[in-house]
């Protein structure tokens, strides 16, 4: 993988975007890992406030893929499954991308509706207008849309 | 759009050039076709590409951006002609659908307990997100279920013999294969059988406010001002996680069966294909987990009306918009054998039509169309010309105008709900966001829909249907 022309240091950051039916989650960081991180939290604050979630809990994640754009949708699915299963919302993320394999330690806790009010639950990532790109700035973006 | 011509007031075109192997056709009227975004068209068009595909790649008057296929999106494909099977082609949430109820009650004697009925109603039936049903299936159990759908749930005690027939497949859908459904599938089903789920599922309390057809509704049970009750919502986490993993193996696996994908969410496989046979044994297993999910719900809400009214519901139809169904129609005059998805696509079977419940199949298949909370829903019956016009096939829903974030930068969830109190609807939901989202406004008018659907011939209105209260995840 192509490491980041030192850029400037910026502060990662997160967004949706637009579409019809669903919604798009985006992430900027200076690393692919720091925008998987920054579109997880984009992913969190979907279903609510990311700052009402408590990082008390930690749990691991790994995934394998042979390119970028699998391994953020693959990164992703595996995020909505611990949501699911555990029944947890996540707000801080720790990853590391290592050629084709991430390890993320993620913290969050149980969902409490009536503390963190979730709008909705996500099913999947998809492959819907999604790119893992560096920019010109040496700023990596992360997106794709996911069918709530 | 180029290359998009009128055909009829409902009916427009596009011809096959390039990679096309046959035209695109959209149900829409000039005001829909006016709106349609740009997406359906282009994501119609890369379905009219695909392997084996018969007829036309059809998009319904509620047709918007989907995943690979439009949502309201149906295309027919012959495994002897190489045709595919497409997890896009399905969606994430496998037999997502509606079934209806009767209550028995009218109007009046909802309106006289809405708001006691509500709040049983949404304390009785798990919504929303985190979430969990009271049934743990072990592993089993977990396969007994995808292989017996609703036939399952009622032999376990949900619901009555009676109400599978009023269910497509008998309730039951053939072929399910759970060794093809991931652990990681089953795991997620596991606190979630009979649960609704979130976004735009709910059960709804609804009255009769229009008959446009008094003999097919009175073949239906329906008169003006009867109480039913619907419910919306499909496979849950199981569907979700089937769809997730075979889109990947799909798209992966697309170079080596020589299939050129446009658009990576069109990924799918010869029907004919080891992986093909496989994701259509994981998707029906996905569908009897909807049939199951759907009937569990119909047994919590039995017990709350019984203990309210002391009266049963008696099942109208289920109707599954979200699947890909091995069917027989006769196209150019030939009886063929083709897989028809349906894609946020109602089935809309036509008289006489041999699936279809005998004491229904003079009139024709029930084609349930949810609303939103503060709209209409309405019901349909399926057309001989349906069978015709698009593999009998109608719309499935309003579909969405406004995206989430524009719904809740316009409404705030209390504001819809205190706008729907004062029209005589109540709502319960545990999140006021998820509500701003769902908000009314949001949605296409769903008349209008309906309307093109009917001048279409895709399915002609029974009746019209509005909320008295609405249980939202």
């Amino acid at each position: 993988m192509k490491s980041a022309p030192s850029p400037r240091r910026a502060t990662p950051s997160w967004r949706h975007f637009e579409h019809r039916a669903d919604i798009g989650v985006e992430g900027v960081g200076d690393s692919p890992a720091e925008a998987f991180a920054q579109a997880a939290l984009a992913l969190t604050a979907i279903i609510c406030d990311p700052t009402e979630v408590a990082p008390k809990q930690a749990i691991h994640i790994s995934c394998d893929e042979p390119d970028l754009e699998l391994l953020f949708v693959d990164w992703l699915n595996a995020l909505i499954y611990r949501m699911a299963t555990e029944r947890m919302l996540f707000s801080r993320f720790d990853l590391r991308i290592d050629g084709a394999r991430l390890q993320a330690n993620l913290w969050g806790e149980p969902v409490e509706p009536e503390r963190h009010h979730p709008a909705v639950e996500v099913k999947g990532a998809t492959y819907t207008a999604l790119s893992v790109q560096q920019h010109r700035n040496g700023r990596w973006r992360a997106r794709c849309v996911v069918d709530v | 759009m180029k290359g998009l011509t009128k055909h009829s007031d409902t009916e427009w075109r596009i011809e096959p050039t390039g990679a096309m192997r046959v035209p695109v056709v959209i149900f829409a009227s000039e005001a829909l076709i006016r709106d349609i975004d740009d997406k359906v068209i282009e994501q119609a068009i890369n379905v009219a590409g695909l392997p084996g595909i018969v007829g036309a790649a059809y998009a319904m008057p509620d047709a918007h951006w989907g995943y690979g296929f439009p949502i309201g999106g149906v295309g027919a494909f012959d495994a002897d002609a190489g045709g595919i099977v497409s997890g896009g082609g399905v969606g994430f949430d496998i037999c997502c659908g509606v079934r209806t109820l009767h209550t028995g009650l009218d109007r009046a004697a909802v309106l006289a307990v809405q708001k006691e009925l509500a709040d049983a109603l949404y304390y009785s039936v798990p919504v929303g997100v985190g979430s969990t049903g009271a049934i743990r299936l072990d592993h089993k159990g977990m396969d007994a279920m995808l292989e017996g759908g609703a036939a399952w749930a009622v032999g376990e005690g949900y619901g009555r013999p009676e109400d599978l027939a009023r269910i497509e497949e008998q309730g039951r859908m053939a072929g399910a294969d759970p060794s093809q459904v991931s652990d990681q599938a089953k795991q997620r089903q596991q606190q979630e059988m009979g649960t609704l789920g979130s976004g735009n599922h709910y059960l709804e309390v609804q009255a009769v406010t229009e008959i446009y057809d008094a003999q097919i509704a009175a073949a239906f049970g329906l008169r003006i001002d009867d109480a039913m009750v619907s419910i919306h919502c499909g496979s849950r986490g199981l569907g979700h996680q089937i769809g997730t993993e075979y889109l990947k193996r799909m798209a992966v696996a697309a170079p080596k069966h020589g299939i050129n994908l446009p658009d990576r969410e069109l990924a799918c496989a010869p029907i004919k294909s080891q992986l093909g046979q496989a994701y259509l044994g994981a998707m029906r297993a996905g569908i009897n987990c909807a049939l199951a999910n759907r009937q569990i719900i119909t047994h919590l809400a039995r017990r709350v009306f019984d203990e309210f009214f002391g009266t049963d519901l008696e099942l109208l139809y289920d109707v599954s918009h979200n699947t890909c169904k091995l069917e027989e129609h006769v196209v150019d005059g030939r009886r063929r054998q083709l897989y028809v998805h349906r894609k946020g696509a109602t089935r809309a079977f036509g008289p006489g039509h041999p699936d279809l419940p005998p004491d229904l199949r003079r009139v024709g298949q029930p084609v349930l169309i949810g609303g939103t909370m503060g709209t209409a829903s309405y019901i349909l019956v399926g057309t001989e010309q349906g069978m015709q016009l698009a593999f009998g096939s109608a719309c499935h829903g309003a579909g969405r105008a406004l995206s989430r974030h524009a719904a809740t930068r316009r409404w705030h969830g209390r504001a819809v709900q205190d706008e729907l109190a004062s029209r005589g609807i109540v709502v319960r939901s545990p999140s006021a966001r998820g509500l701003a989202e769902e908000a009314p406004g949001a949605y296409k008018d769903v008349s209008e829909v309906v309307l093109v659907a009917e001048r279409a011939g895709l399915a002609r209105r029974v009746a019209r249907l509005e909320p008295l209260l609405c249980i939202k995840g």
